[in-house]
């Protein structure tokens, strides 16, 4: 193929020279494009943003409501100086994409972070053929093999019901954008009364917006706690773990839904009562199913358990992949056990 | 299994006391069994022999699961498990619900027949009961199949929990659980009847009364006139049994131990039948300790030579009298106590050198004791031990009327130079160290451990491990040698396991020295003069 690679590490992020923009700089550049709002991938002070017409919403809502974010319908073409920029769904929250590069026929896609199971908040993961990809590798080994979702939640309803004859507040720590709304989407509603942590609050308006069907969950308050203690489910950020704000709702049996949760020391590392198995990353079967279904051959692994999944790539896909490095020196930190994405309320 | 299983995971996922104790009750009450008696061996802490070779397992789940051998292993490093690492990886089982099979069944047909063949006809074992168990099923009996089966539950919970089943106080239950007994419906049914006749096994040993780290000052016990104090041998705690002819000897892990020490038993012969005694097995020679590496010498052989014998004599050294004249003298004072002692000892032979009486140390004032503790390395002992002379021989560990006061550990300054991922609650963190002090130039290892950093530190140092690897050597990695921290140790010996030609005992991190420079760690020399103080 052609001399230069079309999309490169800089210091900046992933950069497209001939078209001239980024794929989710970590600094102020002059033309973003945004794969989803999650804070290790949307950062203020560039000086344009392009992102999906479902994601504009929620990336508003963490970047500032004046940024110079142009939102696209997912599918659209865009041309930069020759290169064709389109978003597609990547199934990881509300209005995440992967990105499409075209230049001289040459197609590039950069995943972002995805999932390819089902998630009523999020628009569906969609395949896009291409020559080069570049994939997210959070949990890249094969013993992450998500449980069907129905089957998690299954489980969270009846620990929530288990909890209600004990008394104690069911507690479910989620990141707050994206899944918080999935917990909520997913759990019976009509065992009793929701309550969240106000920066999962913020974003449910935004939710209804874009027609993803919620069930009624209030702010906790003083004035609520009563009605939700002993009773309620509270879905929050697991900042939110050891604060007054949860204590007034004690006793309380607290969980965690989180990909890590698949390993038991995971689970048991921190002190929670339940780990629910419950990402929004690609598990290693979907990770082998979407490499193989772009069609690619040149594989850019990123962000995660690169190593093993690149050796296995090369030798059992007989694929070109190979590793590229993001910003975070060396590896992925031990925290990892915690922390699904750097969010700011992830959890240390 | 299936309830079985459930249990371990109700057990796993809970950290309060009453939730256990409820999930063992129910599970008590409803278990058939045969099973139950399997669930109650393994749960107070009973292993089975590990029948299969780990690299075994490995290679079959590589082969059932169609990934290359290292991505089976990349994974298990992962992870920090193997049984849960296969369980993770291999392909869905084939389940037949209305065909579940019993706890007993898997244990006694799936793996204790494990042992009775070898590699290539274990393996037709292994794959029938992975592609029959349901994954959280197929975790525990890996579990089992390894031979590291644990559960997040105490022995005393355990005995609670049954306890509160069959309605008896916790002490009795606990000890009818003492001894060698076999999984059998038998067995488990005999546990549940109201009333337990304790005589009917000669054999079963007392529950063993276990003392506490002192706390505070000497001075908040009280009357200087209400305690008893003995030195802390530095032995194996051990129960001496003659009944109905017989002599049986209990280590506190409950062992039976009487064949290793012919030298003890064959006196324990002449002691009255209905005699049980509370001591340490020692290396003994002379009337003095001999160093508890000379004991391990003992333990580890199962046939002795005579040069064994020569060159490591034991003997037991009572503290206390549980039975005498077939009667259970427990609720009788420590003073009543040792009296029936010294009369069990007076009653043996006089030139005799297996069973002894362990001396009481005089003391006039708290301030002698303090001088007596600093002699305690001199001495050979690990320290002084206080009774209180009112108190009755009670179960398990209680705290207010015995309690240990060690001798201060060793302490010295070292260096990180490696680190390893921990296991099950650790795993996927690097929490085990290697450390190294100096000699002239060279850094050189001589003690590893992994504890006693909080959470906290665990992760900083988690991912400072992960900033300054030097190089991987499969799970282990080196480090730059940056970090200090001071390690605590409670004996010295040469050794060839590590490099500085040391070794040392039960070696923990005391705190980490953000406030010291590699520079500043102690040397190999400072290390041996503890080892040969004064010269």
């Amino acid at each position: 193929m052609s001399q230069a690679p079309l999309i490169r590490p800089t210091a900046n992020g992933l950069y497209c020279e001939v078209g001239d923009f980024y794929v989710d700089p970590w600094r102020r550049v002059g033309r973003a494009v945004i794969t989803h709002a999650h804070s290790d991938h949307a950062r203020s002070g560039s000086g344009a943003y392009l992102c999906s017409s479902s994601g504009e919403g929620v990336l508003r809502l963490r970047i500032g409501d004046k940024a110079p974010i142009q939102g696209v319908p997912f599918g659209d073409k865009i041309s930069w100086n020759g290169v064709q920029v389109s978003l597609h769904p990547a199934g990881h929250i509300l209005g995440s994409a992967q990105v499409r590069i075209e230049y001289q026929g040459e197609i590039w896609v950069v995943s972002g972070d995805y999932k390819t199971m089902p998630d009523p908040t999020a628009e569906h993961f969609e395949p896009v053929p291409c020559h080069h990809f570049i994939t997210e590798c959070t949990f890249g080994l094969p013993v992450y093999r998500w449980p069907d979702s129905r089957l998690v939640f299954e489980e969270i309803n009846h620990w929530w019901r288990e909890n209600q004859t004990q008394g104690r507040t069911s507690v479910v720590f989620a990141y707050s954008l994206g899944k918080a709304q999935r917990v909520l989407a997913g759990v019976d509603a009509s065992i009793g009364p929701i309550a969240v942590h106000g920066a999962v609050a913020n974003f449910l308006p935004l939710y209804a917006k874009e027609g993803v069907s919620l069930p009624a969950a209030e702010r906790l308050t003083k004035e609520n706690a009563k009605s939700i203690k002993g009773q309620g489910l509270v879905v929050a950020p697991g900042s939110a773990q050891g604060t007054p704000w949860l204590r007034k709702v004690a006793p309380l049996s607290l969980s965690f839904a989180s990909g890590w949760m698949a390993i038991r020391g995971a689970r048991r590392w921190q002190s929670l009562d339940r780990g629910f198995v419950l990402s929004d990353h690609v598990d290693w079967p979907g990770l082998v199913d979407a490499v193989r279904s772009t069609g690619a051959t040149k594989i850019g692994v990123t962000h995660g358990h690169t190593a093993p999944f690149i050796r296995y790539a090369r030798e059992e896909l007989g694929l070109d992949a190979y590793d590229l490095p993001t910003r975070f020196v060396g590896e992925q930190a031990g925290s990892e056990n915690v922390e699904e994405d750097s969010e700011e309320e992830g959890r240390e | 299994m299936k309830a079985f299983t459930e249990l371990f995971y109700r057990l796993d996922a809970s950290n309060r006391t009453n939730d256990k104790v409820q999930a063992l009750s129910e599970y008590f009450s409803t278990a058939e069994p045969r099973s139950a008696a399997w669930a109650l061996w393994f749960l107070i802490g009973n292993r089975l022999k590990a029948a299969v070779k780990t690299k075994l397992l490995r290679e079959w789940a590589s082969q059932l699961s169609g990934y290359p051998l290292w991505l089976v292993e990349e994974s298990y490093n992962h992870v920090g498990d193997l049984a849960e690492t296969i369980s993770l990886i291999l392909p869905e089982p084939d389940v037949d619900e209305h065909q579940p099979k019993p706890l007993w069944e898997v244990v006694e047909d799936k793996v204790m027949a494990l042992a009775d063949w070898d590699g290539p006809l274990q393996f037709q074992l292994v794959k029938e009961a992975w592609s029959s168990l349901p994954s959280r099923q197929r975790f525990v009996y890996n579990k089992l199949i390894t031979g590291g089966f644990r559960v997040g539950v105490s022995r005393t919970l355990v005995v609670r929990a049954l306890a509160q089943v069959v309605g008896v106080e916790p002490p009795i239950m606990e000890h009818r659980l003492m001894g060698k007994w076999q999984p059998s419906a038998a067995a488990f049914e005999r546990l549940l009847q109201e009333d337990d006749d304790a005589s009917a096994d000669v054999a079963r040993p007392y529950p063993f009364y276990l003392a506490y780290p002192l706390e505070g000052s000497l001075e908040d016990l009280g009357e200087l006139g209400d305690w008893r104090a003995e030195w802390k041998w530095d032995g194996i705690r051990a129960q001496l049994i003659k009944r109905e002819g017989q002599v049986m000897l209990w280590s506190r892990g409950e062992e039976v131990l009487t064949e290793r020490f012919p030298e003890v038993v064959s006196v324990a012969a002449r002691l009255p039948n209905g005699t049980v005694l509370d001591g340490e097995l020692m290396a003994w020679r002379d009337g003095k300790p001999l160093s508890f590496a000379v004991l391990q010498k003992r333990i580890g052989r199962t046939k002795l030579s005579t040069k064994i014998l020569e060159s490591s004599p034991v003997a037991f050294i009572g503290y206390d009298c549980l039975e005498w004249k077939r009667e259970d003298v427990r609720k009788n004072d420590l003073h009543q106590r040792v009296t029936l002692l010294g009369k069990a000892i007076q009653s043996l032979p006089e030139d005799q050198q297996g069973i002894l009486l362990a001396p009481a140390v005089e003391f006039q004032s708290w301030e002698d004791l303090v001088q007596f503790r600093e002699q305690s390395r001199a001495r050979g002992v690990e320290g002084l031990m206080l009774k209180r002379n009112a108190a009755e021989y009670g179960v398990g560990r209680v705290k207010g009327d015995w309690w240990k006061w060690k001798v201060d550990p060793f302490s010295v300054d070292a260096v990180m130079v490696a680190a390893q991922a921990g296991h099950g609650r650790r795993s996927g963190l690097f929490t085990d160290y290697t450390f190294a002090v100096w000699r002239g130039e060279e850094l050189v290892t001589f003690a590893k451990a992994y504890s006693g950093l909080t959470d906290a530190e665990i992760r900083e140092v988690d991912q400072w491990v992960r900033a300054h690897t030097l190089a991987k050597h499969g799970p282990v990695r080196t480090v730059e040698p940056q970090l200090v921290f001071e390690l605590h140790f409670e004996g010295i010996a040469e050794s060839t396991r590590h490099k500085s030609g040391l070794a040392v005992r039960f070696p923990r991190i005391s705190r980490w020295r953000t406030d010291k420079l590699p520079a500043d760690a102690d040397s190999l020399e400072t290390i041996q003069g503890l080892l040969n103080p004064g010269q």
